[in-house]
């Protein structure tokens, strides 16, 4: 009977009634607010957790920390600039590198410049190169890039050491190294995203610009790659925030130094490396000091997304012609 | 009906309990943590042990000295071990207690690869001063000196020391802060240092393959692993003007002339006698003064004691140096002290 009378009460007027709460769109929503509230926690508490841990440091460093080029676990004075310029400096060389590579590429793999097959086996293969283990890539570096830089490094040194970015004596374990092979960890991230953002630009924007007469070279630089510049920059982002956060592969390979030096062949540190370094036989001050600097590490890659999406909004205003 | 099935719940989950006790009680299981530097061995010691005790499972983690201290503190683990032995402090921060052991040794050598180069004197002043980045090439007079028939190259030297913070680390520079007065001021003694000069590989491994890469190369590696690797080493002067090569031999007569004090923590960090090595050091086991449960007192001390005796056996062929039959027996007294 009940039963019976509900069934009419839901077809009131032969119009159906939509319960309260529909089993599938609401939990859907409720299950997404909760995902979504999770992440942005998430985060939270990482940082919440760290400022913790570094708080006594900041407090006896200060903003001195940042400035102050000393790392002297002996007599506890820390002072991360060689790990800061070591950061900036390896992953600015990783995507100077693999930048314009990556992009080459995705552009040969969106274009028809060779048949369908072809394409989907070199993008199969630069999509591996992205699941490769960075101690892989490590051993890799070790094997390969280590006697090629010192190979390579030892005349340019040699006719070039004037520069202090080029100065001797020529290390295997070195800046310029780490750069490399990061550029390779990279590359396939940028490759990646960039080729599915050049794929999706719609082809009409394409037969159009033929059909203002332009040339491939004109439609490639003046209408796909600006349409598709919000993934490509957003790969380039996503990659820069691979490239400083890298740990194993630049801890085998950048020669683990605490002095600063601008040269590309000299040993360097950065803060991921710094940090796989020394944490494990940490303790007292250096344990809050390491997490000051993990912080920083933070608020670098923070500072790089901000800046990121920044040069986004100005090229997209640029290409809708507000400028 | 509710209270039937809570029932059923009740009595599985009892039933449940019950195996899981029975088979704890027949089976002892030993947590331990710590250097990295004794763990070939004490894992070899280990699994020996299980052999003849196969009721008795000791799992041990070589997470590195300074974690193995923070595990003992924190009372995860059974046992700790130690290249740094522990501070008064971090003693202090133990309600139980703490018992150091020495339980084997090592020496540290410096490895160097020399094409055309098999044997290398190395006096006092010559190896801090390479290590302090004052002597930078390899035909240095002063390198000269210690060698005078050896084929030394123009060749800049590269210093590889260990970048990651460690109980070879911390033997090494207080050996070298205690030959050179400018090493203590500059540099300092510690697990983790800032070295003026060189190349910073992460672990053993990672000074070991820096040192194979490039000729010209100078590094400081567990003597395990730089016989492991057929590297070449140095003969160090010690403080009587010898050159020594390492070896367990010259490491052996390093630990006999060591005189312990009352708590068993010691470096040798700058021995006196003719035959020495110049660095050689223990590593320590840690346990707690005392353990609520008396078959875990019991069982541990039983394996410290097969360690110290029986399993010195396989110190030499593992690359260790065996204890002095003196340290066996200052260690099974100290062994007393912990109680159930």
């Amino acid at each position: 009977m009940a039963v019976s009378e509900s069934m009419q009460g839901r077809q009131k007027n032969g119009v159906r009634e939509i319960p309260a709460l529909r089993i599938g769109p609401d939990f859907f929503r409720a299950f997404c607010w909760i995902a979504s509230v999770a992440v942005v926690a998430l985060i939270f508490w990482v940082v919440y957790q760290i400022a913790k841990v570094a708080w006594p440091a900041m407090q006896q460093f200060g903003f001195g920390f940042l400035n102050h080029s000393a790392w002297n676990p002996v007599t506890d004075n820390y002072g991360i600039v060689p790990f800061l310029f070591g950061t900036l400096m390896s992953s600015s060389i990783a995507i100077l590198v693999a930048l314009p590579l990556g992009l080459a590429v995705s552009i040969f793999l969106s274009e028809d410049f060779l048949p369908l097959p072809a394409r989907q086996v070199v993008r199969f293969v630069i999509e591996m190169l992205a699941s490769i283990p960075s101690v892989v890539y490590g051993l890799w570096g070790i094997a390969v890039l280590i006697p090629l830089v010192k190979s390579v490094g030892k005349p340019v040194a040699s006719h070039l050491g004037r520069f202090g970015l080029f100065a001797g004596p020529v290390f295997g374990n070195s800046m310029l190294t780490a750069s490399l092979v990061l550029a390779l960890m990279i590359l396939p991230t940028i490759a990646a995203i960039s080729r599915a953002s050049l794929a999706s630009v719609p082809g009409t924007m394409r037969e159009g610009a033929y059909a203002l007469g332009s040339t491939r070279w004109e439609t490639i630089f003046g209408v796909i790659i600006p349409t598709a510049l919000p993934g490509i920059v957003a790969a380039t982002i996503l990659a820069l925030g691979r490239a400083m956060g890298e740990t194993m592969a630049v801890a085998m390979l950048i020669g683990n130094s605490s002095r600063f030096s601008w040269s590309l062949f000299q040993p360097a540190g950065t803060l991921a490396s710094l940090l796989a370094n020394q944490f494990a036989e940490a303790d007292g001050i250096r344990i809050n000091a390491l997490m000051y600097a993990a912080l920083a590490l933070m608020f670098l890659t923070l500072l790089v997304n901000i800046a990121g999406e920044g040069v986004l909004r100005f090229a997209q205003r640029k290409t809708a012609g507000l400028k | 009906m509710p209270s039937m099935k809570l029932k059923h719940v009740y009595l599985l989950s009892t039933a449940l309990l019950a195996v899981v006790g029975s088979t704890a009680s027949a089976q002892m299981t030993l947590n331990g943590a710590g250097a990295t530097f004794p763990a070939p061995l004490y894992q070899r010691w280990f699994a020996e042990y299980n052999k003849t005790h196969p009721d008795v499972q000791v799992n041990y983690q070589a997470v590195g000295s300074g974690s193995g201290i923070k595990q003992v503190i924190q009372g995860v683990v059974n046992f700790g071990a130690s290249d740094a032995a522990m501070t008064d402090e971090e003693i202090a921060k133990v309600a139980n207690g703490v018992v150091m052991l020495p339980m084997t040794a090592g020496s540290i050598v410096l490895a160097y690869n020399l094409p055309g180069v098999a044997e290398l004197k190395l006096s006092r002043d010559v190896y801090a001063g390479i290590f302090l980045g004052t002597i930078t090439n390899w035909n240095d007079a002063a390198i000269k000196k210690d060698n005078p028939t050896a084929n030394l190259p123009d060749l800049a030297i590269t210093v590889a020391y260990r970048s990651d913070g460690s109980g070879t680390n911390f033997v090494f520079t207080k050996h070298l802060a205690a030959i050179s007065a400018d090493f203590k001021t500059k540099v300092g003694e510690g697990k983790s240092v800032s070295w003026p000069a060189g190349v910073g590989g992460k672990g053993n491994d990672g000074v070991t393959s820096l040192i194979k890469q490039t000729p010209g190369t100078i590094g400081y590696v567990e003597y395990g692993y730089a016989k492991q690797n057929s590297l070449s080493m140095a003969s160090l002067q010690n403080k009587s003007g010898n050159f020594v090569a390492p070896g367990a031999k010259s490491g052996a007569a390093t630990l006999a002339s060591v005189e312990f004090p009352e708590n068993l923590r010691i470096w040798p960090s700058d021995p006196a006698g003719a035959e020495d090595y110049p660095i050689a050091t223990f590593t320590w086991l840690l346990l707690y003064g005392k353990y609520d449960d008396a078959k875990t007192a019991a069982t541990l001390k039983d394996i410290v004691k097969y360690g110290v005796t029986d399993g010195q056996k396989f110190a030499d062929e593992l690359g260790y140096i065996p204890l002095p039959d003196k340290v066996v027996k200052l260690v099974e007294a100290k062994l007393e002290k912990v109680q159930p």
